[in-house]
């Protein structure tokens, strides 16, 4: 393969062609590239890869972009004159197209003018490997430790020669510490028994699942009584720090679990504890906020990172202002008569739930993930935390953190406040007791809202949304103690972990079971949850 | 037979669009459709209810058939299993349907099939499902785990060179019957069992962070894995969404998958899901004249250039196609008669080939495994030689390989070739 610098971004990279092509016209080279470009349009996918083998080892200045454009479904043919192009976005119509010689804009055409080139699994392992390979030389050092991975996942003498060849360059340390780890899993088939206690000493420190395999393997073919007690310690340190790690991924999953809970038992707990009403239509009030999250991205397209962030105030005033009018045309006829209102807002949730139907139809609909959304974050090899699982856990805090700043530091909150305590004693001081009911249910209705626009990032946004959700958040209500907010964190955060921790062991079917069972037997002997109203209040309740 | 006007309320207002079409009782043949249009269900059913009056409506304009008038009865189960009994009932009893097409979930199926042979009924149900069953009554136009399971594992094997597998399914009677017939398939093929690991998760599960992470740590052994997955339809997107997030992509752990197609991806992002694999009898994708023709006719029919066409779609039209063919060979629509007529029928498949009714009640289905491509749609990987013919009783499993359908010489369902009984299970 030609060694050339490659720039990291477009623009060098078509300079330096752009360059290279002004000295020399249409070459020979230029040619053959074109014509064994040119029969990936017919090829099956075992034939496409040997074309791309073909491909690299011609080397040609366009060749990275070309195969990129490949693994990404961006390599197009003409149906016209079969001529091949890239394009700048799959998903646009026209095509934006890109000459693959020049790699210069090459005009436009209407998508369905053109025929997309095909890849499937197994070719876009193979052109994953090949890119990787350009991808060492670039300027930005992530691309560059994907590349060592993207390489060391299919590891031959060709593969051990770029990387040796690169980490005598290399300057970045968590690059070059990915080499020597790659390094050092080819030496572990050297002959030499020195050689292979040094890779050794170098893995020790790994904690990649990949290492440890081939380190076991390494001890049952191993006849050196030394490299073989140094591999088996090594594997034992290694299994100790993951097992270290996998304790805080475990962790992690029920903080995450328990958010959830905890941004739907949020509402539930202020309508709950302040107007005493049992809200059935409380998910469906959370599928409202999910199908706004679908409105708004579909009213802002181009902009889905941003549509997120915009549809958080937007489901709040949709749930709000249906809660709203649920008490003053319903429930406010029914305060005082829990099984009445249990049954009414029942009653309003398989409206509500229809009238999507009606209106959405009965099929799913498609939120889009924005980009800063998905993922994960890599802290090491054997711990990776998904960024919409944290992005939710800290949307929760925020939501709580302020839901607690209304209800204690804003005069709607000290009116909520007194309310709950005594409302008859609220109404003789002055208070609007029934403009405070509407306002708390408004509140709690478009918190609901504001998890519908998290849910919208986990789950499906259907009509039955809220049902899968609405049973556990009851149950951290119940456990954190009926209208208490640091019941509900505390309560949903517990019940997550509780539920991870036992889910490895027992399967998520029989983990829900036995909270289901521990959860009764608390009640049991504490009616009133983890944080029971205290004081005079607690006798009416 | 009763005038329209005595119709129950009920059955009106399901059918109240259709209302304009009924006629005279008997100038016409009524078609049953047990679909439920509410309720969980709802998402896959409502398509298949409109295909069918789709393909009604076609057949109506052709001059109907023996010279009578189609007309729909659509009733609703809501997705309540006791009440897709009732509903059957109404529909043989009050009704006298001449035929029915519906369900489709199992526990749906096994709760109409008392009626169907109390009443001899005649059900077409038209989706992939468990197998292990074969009644007089029912024609199974969707496929047995032979039509599809079994050949996507093969795909694995073989093209994929999958060592390790993660049989990943939703807790009831589909997944668990499926799992133990590959199960022991894959056994039977020489991978040992610390190699396969199944897990059962409850319906709708959203939270799947653990088993994901549990799959990329049994798929790090060195081996290739693959996930064959029987999750039921709205525990699919959660888990694509994390296995997008924890970077366990289809070039790394391929999933296939038994229920999700064009219908299931027009609902969320393909982002997550590129390259993932499904199996099925029929993708929207494969380009044939007749499959064209097709999804024009849906387009204008259900007035929405944006609907996809699905596989249970597919198997409802050749399933409505063999019953128009049984009919005018048997001419009459006595169930009887009609039963007798069906087997070693034939009608084309939208993607090629001939669907032929097999003497066990199943037909014969070419298989294709697509990966899933951006734009919601499947790029066909790997398609059958030929076709299929459906198994009803799996060969794998210890208590069924002996046993055989056959309602042409045998006229049982569930006849045990070694102590030579018919032990009718469903059917006495």
């Amino acid at each position: 393969m030609k060694k050339v610098q490659w720039g990291g971004r477009w623009l060098l990279l078509l300079l330096t062609i752009w360059g290279a092509l002004a000295l020399s016209a249409q070459s020979a080279s230029d040619t053959t590239f074109l014509s064994t470009l040119g029969e990936l349009r017919e090829a099956d996918y075992s034939a496409k890869s040997a074309i791309v083998d073909r491909l690299s080892q011609g080397g040609h200045p366009s060749l990275r972009a070309v195969l990129t454009a490949l693994m990404s479904g961006r390599l197009y043919f003409r149906n016209s004159d079969q001529q091949i192009f890239l394009v700048k976005s799959a998903d646009s119509d026209p095509l934006q197209l890109i000459d693959p010689l020049t790699l210069k804009d090459a005009g436009s055409a209407p998508a369905d003018s053109l025929t997309n080139i095909g890849t499937n699994n197994s070719l876009r392992r193979v052109l994953r490997t090949t890119v990787a390979r350009f991808a060492l030389s670039s300027a930005v050092a992530a691309d560059r430790l994907q590349a060592v991975r993207d390489i060391m996942a299919s590891p031959d003498d060709e593969t051990t020669a770029i990387l040796r060849e690169r980490s005598g360059v290399e300057t970045n340390a968590s690059v070059k510490k990915e080499i020597a780890t790659g390094l050092a899993l080819a030496a572990l088939t050297s002959p030499d028994s020195k050689t292979r206690l040094d890779a050794i000493a170098t893995l020790s420190h790994s904690v990649s699942q990949d290492v440890r395999n081939q380190l076991a393997s390494l001890i049952e073919a191993e006849k050196d009584e030394k490299v073989k007690r140094a591999a088996i310690t090594a594997v034992e340190a290694i299994d100790r720090s993951r097992g270290f790690f996998s304790g805080i991924e475990t962790l992690f999953f029920g903080l995450s679990l328990g958010s959830v809970l905890v941004l739907i038992a949020i509402g539930l707990a202020i309508t709950f504890g302040v107007v005493g009403v049992i809200n059935m239509a409380h998910g469906e009030l959370m599928m409202l906020g999910a199908y706004t999250t679908y409105v708004v991205q579909m009213a802002m397209p181009g902009h889905i990172g941003i549509s997120i962030l915009v549809a958080i105030p937007a489901a709040f005033v949709v749930a709000g202002l249906t809660g709203v009018l649920m008490e003053r045309t319903i429930i406010r006829f029914l305060y005082g008569r829990p099984l009445e209102t249990l049954l009414a807002t029942f009653g309003v949730s398989l409206i509500l739930q229809q009238s999507v139907r009606s209106i959405f139809s009965a099929l799913n609909r498609s939120v889009v993930t924005p980009e800063w959304m998905s993922g994960s974050l890599r802290v090491n090899d054997a711990l990776a935390i998904t960024y919409n699982r944290l992005y939710i856990v800290i949307f929760t805090l925020v939501v709580f953190a302020v839901s607690m700043l209304v209800l204690k530091r804003t005069r709607l909150g000290l009116e909520i406040r007194a309310v709950s305590q005594n409302r008859a004693m609220a109404k003789a001081m002055g208070i609007r007791t029934e403009w405070v009911d509407a306002m708390t249910f408004g509140l709690g209705s478009g918190i609901a809202g504001v998890a519908g626009v998290a849910l919208s990032q986990l789950t499906n946004v259907g009509p039955n949304l809220g049902q899968s959700y609405i049973i556990d958040s009851f149950m951290v209500v119940v456990f954190g103690g009926v209208g208490n907010l640091w019941g509900a964190l505390i309560g949903g955060a517990s019940m997550g972990i509780v539920n991870k921790l036992l889910e490895p062991y027992a399967g998520a079917v029989l983990a829900k079971i036995f909270v289901l069972v521990a959860l009764i037997l608390f009640i049991q002997t504490r009616p009133r949850g983890l944080f029971p109203p205290a004081g005079r209040a607690a006798e009416d309740k | 037979m009763r005038r329209s006007k005595t119709f129950t309320a009920a059955s009106l207002l399901v059918a109240g669009s259709l209302a304009s079409t009924i006629a005279m009782a008997q100038d016409t043949i009524k078609v049953g459709v047990l679909h439920s249009l509410s309720g969980t269900m709802a998402i896959s059913e409502t398509t298949l209810k409109d295909s069918i009056l789709m393909m009604i409506d076609a057949q109506n304009k052709k001059g109907g058939l023996l010279g009578k008038k189609l007309q729909p009865v659509v009733v609703d189960p809501a997705s309540n299993w006791p009440l897709f009994a009732e509903k059957a009932a109404q529909l043989l009893e009050k009704d006298k349907v001449a035929v029915v097409f519906g369900c489709w979930t199992s526990v749906s199926r096994k709760s109409v099939l008392p009626v169907f042979e109390k009443d001899n009924g005649l059900l077409f149900y038209p989706v992939q499902y468990e197998g292990e069953e074969s009644s007089k009554n029912v024609i199974y136009t969707g496929a047995a785990p032979n039509q599809q399971a079994i050949p996507a594992v093969d795909y694995l094997m073989k093209e994929l060179k999958v060592k390790r597998w993660v049989l990943e399914g939703t807790d009831y009677v589909y997944p668990r019957t499926t799992n133990k017939i590959l199960e022991a398939y894959l056994i039977s093929k020489g991978v040992a069992p610390a190699d396969i690991s199944i897990n059962y998760t409850p319906f709708g599960n959203s939270d799947w962070q653990t088993r994901v992470s549990a799959i990329k740590k049994f798929g790090s052994a060195g081996k290739k894995t693959a996930v064959v997955s029987t999750i039921n339809g709205d525990a699919n997107v959660p888990f694509y969404k994390e296995l997008g997030n924890q970077k366990i992509s289809a070039e790394d752990i391929p999933v296939v998958a038994f229920s999700v197609g064009e219908e299931e991806l027009s609902g969320l992002d393909t982002k997550p899901l590129l390259g993932h694999l499904a199996a099925w009898n029929y993708f929207e994708s494969i380009s044939t004249p007749a499959n064209k023709a097709f999804i024009d006719e849906w387009h204008t029919f259900i007035k929405n250039p944006k609907r996809t066409t699905n596989d249970p779609m597919e198997a409802h039209y050749i399933g409505f196609n063999l019953w128009v063919k049984a009919v005018e060979k048997a001419k009459s629509t006595d169930v009887n008669k009609v039963l007798a007529a069906l087997p070693g029928l034939e009608t084309p498949n939208l993607t090629g080939g001939m669907a032929k009714v097999l003497p066990n009640h199943h037909i014969t289905k070419p298989v294709y495994i697509g990966e899933v491509k951006a734009n919601g749609q499947f790029n066909v990987v790997w398609k059958s030689t030929g076709t299929v013919p459906g198994d009803a009783w799996s060969d794998f499993l210890p208590g069924s390989k002996d046993i055989e359908a056959d309602w042409v010489t045998l006229n049982c369902g569930n006849y045990n070739k070694v102590t030579k009984k018919c032990s009718g299970q469903n059917y006495k």
